[in-house]
């Protein structure tokens, strides 16, 4: 399976007040929450919502996800058509809650400091290769272990139980 | 090779001789918690997977704390989805408003919580039971939903940073303190993805209110849990609050840390948190001057009586600066009842604070104190991110209940050797 899209790129410590205020939290339709997707990025030179497209890919460098619990945070991200998130490191329960809704995500330490906001990127999630075509490199991410592959395969956490439970 | 306190309390509830750092588990839940913001989610997760009863009714825990009472039409509609589900599947853990407090005040102060446990919350602050000895952690709504429907969760076992704390900190020097100095030393994601294990002589000297409070702080460090070894004040602590039984875990002697730190709590001072990390903190001598719109005492950090305490303490018999809005929530209701019994109540109105109902409200810009563009606000919360407690070029510093107190005084940051 591959993504291929514009890169949305930010910096370190993105929080998920930052990803999705808590003003909006009085919501948990998908599809609302991608209207305020990224909404605090104040700093950012290009607006989220009103740039992203289906397809598009998040780059950013350390921490990314950091705060809240929020699953809202994920949830509004893939429901705004970004395909996959490369960072350096992702904080632990954004990690763990992308995973379960089947979010890809990606540590590349290399891809986050070379990859810039525009540039046109394509993600091999098998083999964990991204390709920067913008600047024509190549970098290798950290493939995800097996019983992580086994869940993003099965279509996230809810799946994999049902199958687990003997409900599939 | 030893483990670590969080190894053996995971390796027991997975069923294991031994666990190490990195190796992917299974392990058994003695608590599954959620909150009004994310159940609702949890709930429609919930029930794609076709269970029709949750795995133990009385280890699911529910509390509407964040938009209650109601803020709104659309959180009314999320609590309303909540208590049906509550009622429906006969969770005995629900606490409605009237009995709910902030979620990590209410648990351990109504024993639902003990040394041993293994816990997840659909709350990134569900690291707030490590005070008591238990493996605690926050996790998103779909690990609500299938902990709700098995009673188990992943986990991919930490590896540890141990924090060895001694001596005893001065009169003005609380857990808030030391958390904001050991975030300020390490960084936001100086414990990512890691356990932080706090030991040492110093912890003689802490109260389980500051503990909560250190542990609360945890994940502000990017850690996976805060945990406190069990002493002669957690089996207090918990022989008054719970009958539950519970296991005593201690970290082995061979036990291996990624890093160790050594913090002398007598040389720390009160300590702020300036915009817009948790980690850009400076001591209450190095603060300068700086203006407040708002003070706000409160939240799963520092709402129980240690902090209400100290904080009437210093406002008794003053009154709040007239350009300030100060904001006191109480914890839970039982913390709200003492303060009436105290006079605590009385001090802080005759000051000229509010003194409301529990509510997470403020810390995440919910409701009941948000601020508008350019307001500055000192808060006893947690966090101080861009937009947190209102508008995104609001500002938000973190301190103890002790500066913010004082701080109310004066309408800037001051210490509170200086009142």
């Amino acid at each position: 399976m591959k993504a291929n899209g514009t890169v949305f790129k930010y910096g370190d410590n993105i929080d998920t007040d930052v990803i999705i205020p808590a003003r909006y939290l009085n919501s948990s339709d998908p599809k609302e929450l991608a209207k305020h997707c990224m909404e605090d990025a104040i700093h950012s030179t290009v607006n989220f919502v009103d740039n992203v497209k289906d397809g598009d890919i998040m780059v950013a460098e350390k921490n990314f996800g950091c705060g809240s619990s929020r699953e809202h945070a994920p949830i509004a991200i893939k429901a705004s058509g970004i395909s996959c998130v490369i960072a350096k490191t992702f904080a632990r329960i954004f990690y763990r809650n992308a995973i379960n809704i089947g979010l890809p995500i990606l540590e590349c330490e290399e891809a986050a400091d070379d990859i810039d906001m525009g540039d046109n990127v394509e993600v091999d999630f098998d083999t964990g290769v991204i390709t920067n075509i913008t600047k024509n490199k190549t970098y290798q991410a950290e493939p995800f272990p097996p019983f992580m592959q086994d869940m993003m395969a099965a279509g996230g956490l809810i799946e994999q139980t049902k199958v687990k439970l003997g409900l599939k | 090779m030893g483990m670590t306190m969080t190894q053996k309390i995971l390796a027991a509830h997975a069923g294991l001789e031994t666990v190490k750092a990195g190796q992917l588990i299974e392990a058994k839940l003695d608590i599954v918690h959620g909150n009004d913001v994310t159940t609702p989610v949890a709930v429609k997760e919930f029930n794609k997977i076709g269970v029709k009863e949750v795995f133990d009714k009385k280890k699911v825990t529910i509390v509407p704390d964040h938009f209650t009472p109601n803020k709104d039409i659309k959180s009314a509609e999320h609590c309303k989805i909540v208590r049906e589900f509550a009622n429906e599947k006969g969770v005995e853990n629900y606490f409605e408003v009237g009995q709910m407090g902030i979620e990590h005040c209410l648990l351990p102060e109504a024993g639902l919580v003990v040394p041993g446990d293994v816990v997840i919350g659909a709350d990134s602050h569900t690291c707030t039971y490590g005070a008591l000895g238990a493996f605690s952690t926050g996790v998103g709504s779909t690990d609500m939903a299938v902990g709700m429907a098995r009673g188990v969760a992943w986990f991919k076992v930490p590896s540890a940073l141990k924090f060895v704390l001694k001596n005893k900190p001065a009169k003005w020097v609380s857990g808030k303190d030391i958390i904001l100095h050991i975030i300020g030393m390490i960084g936001v994601d100086g414990a990512l993805y890691k356990s932080m294990e706090f030991v040492g002589d110093g912890l003689k000297y802490l109260s389980m209110d500051d503990r909560f409070t250190i542990a609360n702080m945890a994940i502000e460090a990017g850690g996976k849990n805060g945990i406190f070894p069990v002493d002669e004040k957690t089996i207090e602590y918990v022989k008054e609050h719970s009958d539950k039984e519970y296991t005593v875990f201690e970290a082995d002697d061979d036990a291996e840390y990624d890093g160790v730190y050594e913090i002398d709590l007598s040389s720390l001072r009160p300590t702020v948190a300036f915009p817009h990390l948790p980690e850009n903190t400076k001591t209450i001598d190095e603060v300068g001057d700086v203006d407040i719109d708002q003070v706000v005492i409160g939240s799963c950090t520092n709402g129980r009586m240690d902090d209400l305490r100290i904080a009437a303490e210093i406002l008794k018999g003053k009154k709040v600066n007239p350009k300030l809005r100060v904001i006191i929530l109480p914890g839970t209701q039982n913390i709200y009842l003492q303060c009436i019994d105290e006079g605590i109540a009385k001090i802080f109105v005759e000051s000229g604070c509010v003194f409301s109902t529990p509510t997470c409200g403020p810390c995440l810009g919910g409701h009941m104190g948000i601020l508008a563009k350019g307001e500055r606000a000192l808060s006893t919360t947690n966090r101080n991110f861009i937009g947190r407690m209102g508008h995104p070029e609001s500002e938000v510093y973190l301190c103890s209940p002790a500066v913010a107190a004082a701080s109310a005084i004066t309408g800037r940051i001051t210490s509170p050797e200086n009142i």
